[in-house]
């Protein structure tokens, strides 16, 4: 193997890793004055990376630790653009509050980079350099407001329990190493058999829920809702859309190449996850007013889909698990769009109550609003309902109908909260005057609902055979 | 290529575009002209799509019984975009477009809050109404049915009554309940037979172990829908605050759509286990019949009681779909048809006083037909009709379902029969006792000393809904004719997979 074929394997991180290094640098000698330069350099760095990783080669490299597939490029570019949202939203809303620091832009950077090693990695020892490169980037990022208590709080709490998950994923991953005798996935799967030992077993389940706790499904997930609130907005746009994607891939990758034979083992695992994540995600949902908090009870709700589609472990369940992922993500960052764009006398709305009224004072976010809430709850023909046809079909398809039922009925639970929300807008009066939403919020909150509907009715015909061509890279057929 | 079926199904969304249009571009002082336009755009889109269905029906071939004007576009690996009509669908096509111009005409002076919204929310419900109807393909029909949980719910929670709110969640959430086990359904089905095409599944011989589990499914979402009783709770509440149009439109064609798939889904796909389940849609259809008939005697609200008259009259729908015999299937179609147009009537009734008056209690009223000579006969006209008097075409209805299912394949359809037709004296009790309350008598309440009679629009929309009920009446032909090579198709075919 030469060299010049290692790089143009990693090309995407290459790019993504100097450019951070660089943008650190000018941002450095330019100051404060030099944010909004570091920002739409780093947008660039960003495409450019989803260039790469789009149309660079495939392949593995160093010695089967790295992988380029066809999985990794589409969950890079959906990851890469997801950021360049993320710093789009968060730069303006950072000048706005005086505090626009040209480190947002490098941290996102820095964190898309570590995504991107999370999609890629072919042993565990890349899974952890990936994992914590990301979460490391994201909890100065939740603490980016160093003045605000609450901001300060998330970021702590944030990195506190990330640091035990962190700590309890090793000890799993060190399991594994000692009974398996490798820390590359394709080794692995070769010594570990259909009824793998106690150890492996071990092993296996300490790593998951190392994962779970990164993708926030519960009972990993207290940390979710105290981190969603207390975060930047934008911030949370970020936190909430690629480095959940980046952790169900990764989770896939390290279940399915490395345990390919012990899948009846962990898919228990995943399928209890999975079925408490939907029933805390619907039924705490139902008990919360702030807006973040809801949106917080929300994902775990729907990585408690995530993961049941990854429990179906057959192709189609990778490419559902893929779909759903994408589809979700585009919602949420609308979602969390819109909450950025709204404000009352520049007091950002923050509870249930604050939206009331809303269909009249703006209605083009109103409608917006609503089409992602009925995205995210899973009505046709909005892009949510989509996700979650891939999912449950996936389930069905492999036999795993209890759980199945169980996601549809909590999704008949969780469209209360859902429904409360477009209520509030449309139905309730509105107490007084609503600030004017700043241009790029608005135009991410309705690209989002516009993709949500009508633009995912198309989109899908373009989506399916992609994520298909990913899952089949899972090595399965 | 596209076919007359996808023009009239997405006809409404021109209306919808150009009211979204004048509402997005109109200056704040132009809001009376958008108010006064809106209605204009939404009238002119539901009559052009009146008459494309007609198109339809008139080029529609009655001798053949399969699906014609069939359109089909590959889409991608989980669906298609198949579109069909047959001998069932095509009446509730015409049906779905007859109704909605006399929905807007009836909204036409009660609607003046956000009144662009609310034609487009109809204009959108129309499209996914008529969607229902035509699609081929599993998935396309589930976004078109349950898609049309989103209009109605605003339309209930926006230009609702007091109590909106309660009946508009209890209205969503009841349906998505039992629609999201529909959609798993649909999805093991997918899985199972490889296809989503409806056509392609209607020949699919699923195990019947299987077939248990899916008609189980699937009956979850048409009961509800139908509805039947005991998850028919809903209905009576999302009547009673709907806006007068929004209670046409669910009794008029939102309860039909239960009964229609379970001609379309359950009988056909799973034949065995229509059989099995015969007994038990017997006993809650004869349950809804006589216990929904008892409640509606006892109500002091005139939508509340018709609205439990609906669930009365479905129940009827039900026990002759599964009866096992074209004159039962039939009569269940017929009464279909003709319960979209007397409840429709019935429901624009109500809003008639409602508008003037304000209220719906039954108490507030007596003796109009001192003031409103007009209404009083109108009224009459489809009182009976609901009662089932021979000449209106509510009594075609009941007779064909009560033969069909005193003769009953499988299922005790003699005793079936014989307690529904109990249920008959019940609606003439409830109903002629609604119509002695409200419309004889001397006028007792000094409010309705100013009452007037029926303007000239309230005359216009009522005179289609009095053609239809007396000409279905004297000529059940109209609908018969059009149905009977598609029902005698899906009877023989049931019999023949049933019988295997």
């Amino acid at each position: 193997m030469t060299l010049p074929y290692v790089l143009q394997i990693s090309s995407p991180e290459l790019i993504l890793g100097i450019g951070a290094l660089v943008l650190l640098i000018v941002g450095a000698f330019r100051g404060e004055k030099g944010a909004a330069l570091v920002s739409i350099l780093s947008c660039l760095v960003l495409f450019a990376g989803a260039a790469a990783a789009a149309f660079g080669p495939l392949g593995a490299a160093f010695h089967g630790g790295f992988v380029a597939d066809q999985a990794s490029a589409f969950a890079k570019v959906a990851i890469y653009l997801m950021s360049a949202v993320a710093i789009l939203l968060g730069d303006r809303w950072l000048h706005r509050l005086k505090a626009g620091k040209f480190e947002y832009p490098v941290l996102i950077l820095l964190a898309s980079l570590g995504m991107g090693m999370m999609v890629s990695a072919g042993d565990l020892i890349s899974l952890y350099v990936g994992l914590e490169l990301q979460s490391l980037a994201l909890y100065v990022l939740a603490a980016f407001r160093r003045d605000d208590a609450k901001s300060s709080e998330a970021g702590l709490k944030y990195f506190v329990l990330g640091a035990l998950s962190s700590g309890i994923l090793l000890y799993g991953a060190s399991l594994i190493y000692g009974f398996a005798g490798s820390t590359r996935f394709a080794d692995i799967a070769h010594a570990v058999s259909t009824s793998p030992g106690t150890g492996v077993i071990f092993g296996i389940v300490f790593l998951i829920c190392g994962l779970a706790f990164k993708v926030s499904a519960a009972p990993f997930h207290m940390w979710t809702p105290d981190v969603y609130e207390g975060a930047p907005t934008p911030v949370v746009a970020f936190i909430a859309a690629g480095p959940k994607l980046a952790a169900m891939v990764l989770f896939a990758r390290v279940l399915v190449l490395g345990f390919p034979d012990a899948v009846d083992q962990w898919r228990q695992v995943i399928v209890v996850i999975a079925s408490i994540s939907m029933g805390v995600g619907a039924f705490a949902g139902l008990a919360q007013r702030n807006l973040k908090r809801l949106l917080a009870y929300s994902s775990i709700l729907n990585i408690g889909y995530a993961l049941m589609a990854l429990s179906a472990g057959a192709p189609g369940g990778m490419q559902a698990m893929l779909m759903f992922m994408v589809l979700y993500m585009i919602d949420v960052t609308g979602f969390f769009a819109c909450l950025t764009a709204l404000s009352r006398n520049g007091k950002p709305m923050e509870t249930l109550a604050d939206l009331s009224g809303l269909a009249k004072e703006r209605p083009g976010i109103a409608l917006a609003l609503t089409g992602l809430s009925f995205s995210v709850m899973g009505i046709p023909p909005f892009s949510g309902f989509w996700g979650k046809f891939y999912a449950f079909k996936a389930a069905l398809a492999a036999g795993q109908w209890q759980i199945a039922i169980f996601g549809l009925v909590m999704s008949v639970v969780a469209a209360f909260y859902y429904l409360r929300l477009i209520r509030t807008m449309w139905f309730d009066p509105a107490p007084g005057h609503t600030d004017a939403p700043p241009w790029e919020a608005r135009a991410v909150g309705l690209g989002a609902a516009l993709f949500s509907f009508p633009v995912v009715m198309p989109a899908l015909a373009v989506l399916d055979p992609l994520a298909r061509a990913a899952a089949q890279a899972f090595g399965f057929v | 290529m596209v076919g007359i079926l996808t023009l009239t199904t997405f006809a409404p969304l021109v209306g919808v575009a150009a009211i979204l249009i004048l509402r997005a571009f109109a200056k704040p002082e132009h809001a009376e002209a958008v108010k006064r336009n809106s209605r204009w755009i939404a009238l002119w889109t539901t009559l052009a799509t009146l008459a494309l269905s007609i198109l339809l029906v008139v080029n529609f071939d009655s001798k053949e019984p399969g699906f014609q004007f069939v359109e089909h576009l590959p889409w991608f690996a989980g669906a298609d975009y198949r579109m069909g009509v047959d001998g069932i669908s095509v009446l509730f096509v015409l049906l779905t477009a007859f109704l909605m111009p006399l929905c807007i005409a009836a909204s036409w002076k009660s609607i003046d809050d956000r009144v662009a919204e609310y034609f487009i929310a109809f204009l959108l419900l129309e499209t996914l109404m008529i969607g229902v109807f035509c699609a081929l393909d599993l998935i396309l029909f589930y976004i078109f049915f349950e898609g049309g949980l989103i209009p109605m719910f605003l339309i209930i929670g926006i230009w609702g009554g007091k109590n909106r709110f309660y009946a508009a969640y209890k209205f969503f959430l009841y349906t998505l309940l039992g629609s999201v086990l529909m959609l798993g359904a649909i999805l093991v089905m997918a899985s199972v037979a490889h296809t989503t095409s409806i056509p392609e599944l209607m020949v699919y011989k699923f195990a019947p172990g299987l077939q248990t589990w899916l008609w189980l499914a699937f009956f979850a979402s048409f009961a509800v829908k139908m509805p039947m009783w005991p998850v028919h709770t809903w209905l009576p509440d999302a009547h009673v605050e709907a806006p007068t149009a929004g209670s046409v439109i669910l009794a008029g064609i939102m309860l039909k759509m239960g009964g229609y798939g379970f001609l379309r889904f359950s009988l056909p796909m799973f034949p065995n286990a229509s059989v099995m389940f015969t007994p038990l849609v017997f006993a809650l259809s004869v349950i809804a019949i006589v216990y929904t008939s008892l409640v509606a005697f006892r109500q002091t609200d005139i939508k509340k009681l018709i609205a439990y008259s609906s669930v009365a009259h479905m129940g009827f729908v039900t026990m002759g779909i599964f009866s096992g015999n074209v004159l039962g299937v039939q009569g269940a179609v017929f009464q279909m048809i003709s319960h979209g147009v007397i409840s429709g009537a019935l429901f624009l009734c109500v809003g008639v006083v409602y508008d003037r008056m304000h209220t719906r209690e039954i108490a507030f009223y007596g003796g109009l037909v001192n003031r409103m000579p007009w209404y009083a006969a109108t009224f009459l006209l489809f009182t009976m009709g609901n009662v089932g008097l021979p000449g209106t075409s509510g009594f075609i209805g009941e007779v064909l379902t009560m033969t069909g299912v005193y003769g009953a394949s499988w299922g005790a359809g003699t005793w079936t029969a014989l307690i529904a037709a109990t249920g008959v004296i019940l609606s003439a009790v409830y109903a002629l006792s609604l119509y002695r309350r409200v419309i004889f008598g001397t006028i007792t309440n000094p409010k309705l000393e100013t009452i007037t009679d029926m303007d000239w629009r309230e005359v216009a929309i009522f005179v289609p809904l009095i053609v239809g009920a007396l000409a279905l009446g004297v000529y059940p032909h109209f609908v018969l004719g059009v149905t009977e090579a598609s029902v005698t198709r899906l009877v023989d075919a049931w019999h023949l997979a049933a019988g295997a």
